[in-house]
């Protein structure tokens, strides 16, 4: 199957691993940042005026957080976590070390989307389960996690599909991964053959991973309807 | 069961003060079903929900069971609303649940144990009639079955008293008269008290023991369902009971009289009958024992709750003495008699 690299047949192995380089990075910030990105998203949405939490400074002042982290271009944020990195995982260097600048960038782009999911649920919903004598946190657990749950599942779709946008770049500064593969061998070595296939094998990721989460939104949606 | 006093509700909507309730007072009793109907914006809304909170007054008290509600700390509330069952237009079922666990779901908010919950659940279902529909998702159901749904959740924690927020609005005709007929049920069985808000007179007709009519943002009557529809005194209250019975006479009928014989006179009366009065023949009694002539220009029948409640209008002419003789006799034998026109 691979016959046609030829001499080159090294460069299946080091697709291979730096595909998986690749994958273990995405999903590892994607996890790591919905721990921290999940609750802050569920905060933005509850404090907001008229919800089961309203704290409209706190609201406020989260907002203005988020905003702020979002607006550094990924490629500055990477440089200007270096010395985070260095102290929290020894090195800045490598596939470990790239977790930290992926996850922190990507944990207010989750709170936002995991915000825009649960701003979908009707108040009625909401209201009704004040009516029953809901506490905030039944609301949350009960109400609008579940009902959101289609739309949450494309939100981690979409975000491990920015990752491994960011992974690519965190990749040209030494991070791993298909990144580094593609501008160590395609970019400096002129190997026009690892470029190729580094995109293609990109591509099939985010695809894999679009499908895989429409596919779980779908099968819930299906089996409510 | 409520008592409302002095209840008044200010909004604030881009720096403009917005009165949705001015100084409202109501009371309604254990075990009846009270009707509140207004028009959209007349603020019968914003009162319905202030009653579990879900709008917060500006100021006046509301007692229910015992306690005003607008005193109580947040736990407190949380407890109280779990005795208030409520149930919506838009149904507002979980989507992400099916039936049996959207009837479960109030029983969790209170922690009642799963097997007990469970068995609770199996009676509601049953008491509605959705046994066969546990397994479905509210989308899979009509909009009558989802209100069924809606009334077995708001049912579950074994509430004293039942809000209704135009739960009837979004069903056809049909639908609507199964389910105010099985809110009926409910009360009788359940000696559970129902308010109830719409802007159907309708409603107020099938299932209300009383009603208070909401009129920019004051209840400008209170009283029996079928006092109103006899004698409705507001002008608000009059167009909502003319949107259900035909009680205007055609202003041609008014001016114009039959051709009479010298000496007599005639008098245009609309006679409403109410009970067990509609079961007597009180207009032929008349007719024979005061001599007069009957002329039946309009006449209806209908049924308030359970009350058989009708109206006719008739033209009476008889020598003068006589004819007020024939009046004061129905009025003597309960009928209401208003007089339209003298001639």
């Amino acid at each position: 199957m691979l016959d046609f690299l030829g001499d080159n047949s090294w460069m299946a192995g080091a697709v291979l691993l730096a595909t998986w380089e690749t994958i273990y990075m995405v999903l590892t910030s994607t996890v790591l940042s919905y721990l921290l990105g999940l609750p802050l998203g569920i905060i933005l949405v509850t404090t907001a005026e008229n919800h089961v939490m309203e704290n409209r400074s706190l609201n406020r002042v989260l907002g203005s957080i988020v905003n702020a982290a979002r607006s550094i271009p990924f490629i500055i944020f990477l440089i200007l976590l270096i010395p985070l990195t260095r102290f929290l995982i020894g090195t800045s260097i490598g596939t470990v070390a790239s977790i930290v600048p992926l996850t922190l960038a990507a944990i207010p782009f989750v709170a936002r989307i995991v915000e825009t999911s649960l701003k979908e649920i009707e108040t009625g919903l909401i209201e009704a389960a004040i009516s029953m004598g809901a506490n905030a946190r039944q609301i949350i657990g009960k109400v609008l996690l579940p009902e959101a749950m289609p739309s949450l599942l494309l939100g981690v779709a979409i975000t491990a599909i920015n990752l491994v946008g960011y992974s690519a770049m965190a990749g040209i500064v030494g991070g791993g991964g298909l990144g580094t593969l593609a501008y160590y061998y395609g970019y400096q070595r002129y190997e026009d053959t690892v470029m190729w296939i580094t995109v293609i094998v990109l591509i099939i990721l985010v695809q894999g991973m679009q499908m895989l989460g429409d596919n779980l939104a779908n099968k819930i949606v299906h089996k409510r309807r | 069961m409520i008592e409302i006093k002095n209840l008044s509700k200010i909004y604030f909507a881009s720096g403009q003060e917005i009165l949705a309730l001015d100084d409202v007072s109501l009371t309604v009793q254990k075990g009846e079903i009270f009707g509140i109907i207004g028009l959209s914006g007349a603020g019968k809304s914003t009162l319905i929900r202030c009653i579990n909170m879900l709008e917060k007054p500006t100021r006046g008290s509301i007692t229910v069971d015992g306690r005003d509600i607008t005193l109580l700390g947040q736990q407190e509330l949380r407890l109280a609303r779990q005795k208030i069952g409520m149930i919506f237009q838009q149904f507002n079922l979980l989507s992400s649940r099916t039936v049996f666990d959207n009837v479960l779901f109030p029983l969790e908010i209170a922690r009642v144990p799963r097997p007990e919950a469970a068995k609770r659940v199996q009676e509601l279902l049953e008491l509605v009639g959705l046994t066969d529909k546990a397994g479905m998702h509210p989308d899979q159901l009509s909009g009558g079955q989802k209100q069924r749904v809606g009334i077995a959740r708001a049912l579950a924690n074994g509430p004293k008293l039942l809000l209704s927020d135009e739960a009837t609005s979004a069903l056809d005709p049909q639908t609507t008269r199964s389910i105010l007929k099985l809110l009926k049920d409910i009360n009788r069985q359940l000696h559970l008290t129902i308010l109830l808000i719409t802007h159907d007179m309708n409603v107020i007709k099938e299932v209300c023991d009383r009603v208070a009519v909401i009129d920019n943002s004051r209840i400008v009557e209170v009283g029996d369902v079928l006092e109103i529809f006899s004698n409705p005194r507001t002008p608000t209250s009059h167009s909502f009971v003319n949107a259900v019975i035909s009680r205007e006479v055609p202003v041609e009928l008014l001016h114009s009289s039959t051709e009479r014989s010298g000496g007599t006179a005639s008098k245009l009366i609309r006679v409403s009958f109410i009970g067990a009065s509609a079961g007597k023949p009180l207009i032929s009694s008349m007719i024979r024992r005061y001599n007069v002539d009957v002329n039946i220009i309009y006449g209806n029948i209908d049924r308030i709750k359970d009350t058989p409640f009708g109206n006719l209008t008739l033209e009476v002419l008889g020598y003068p003495g006589l004819l007020q003789e024939a009046l004061d006799y129905l009025h003597g034998q309960g009928l209401e008699i208003e007089v339209l026109r003298n001639a």
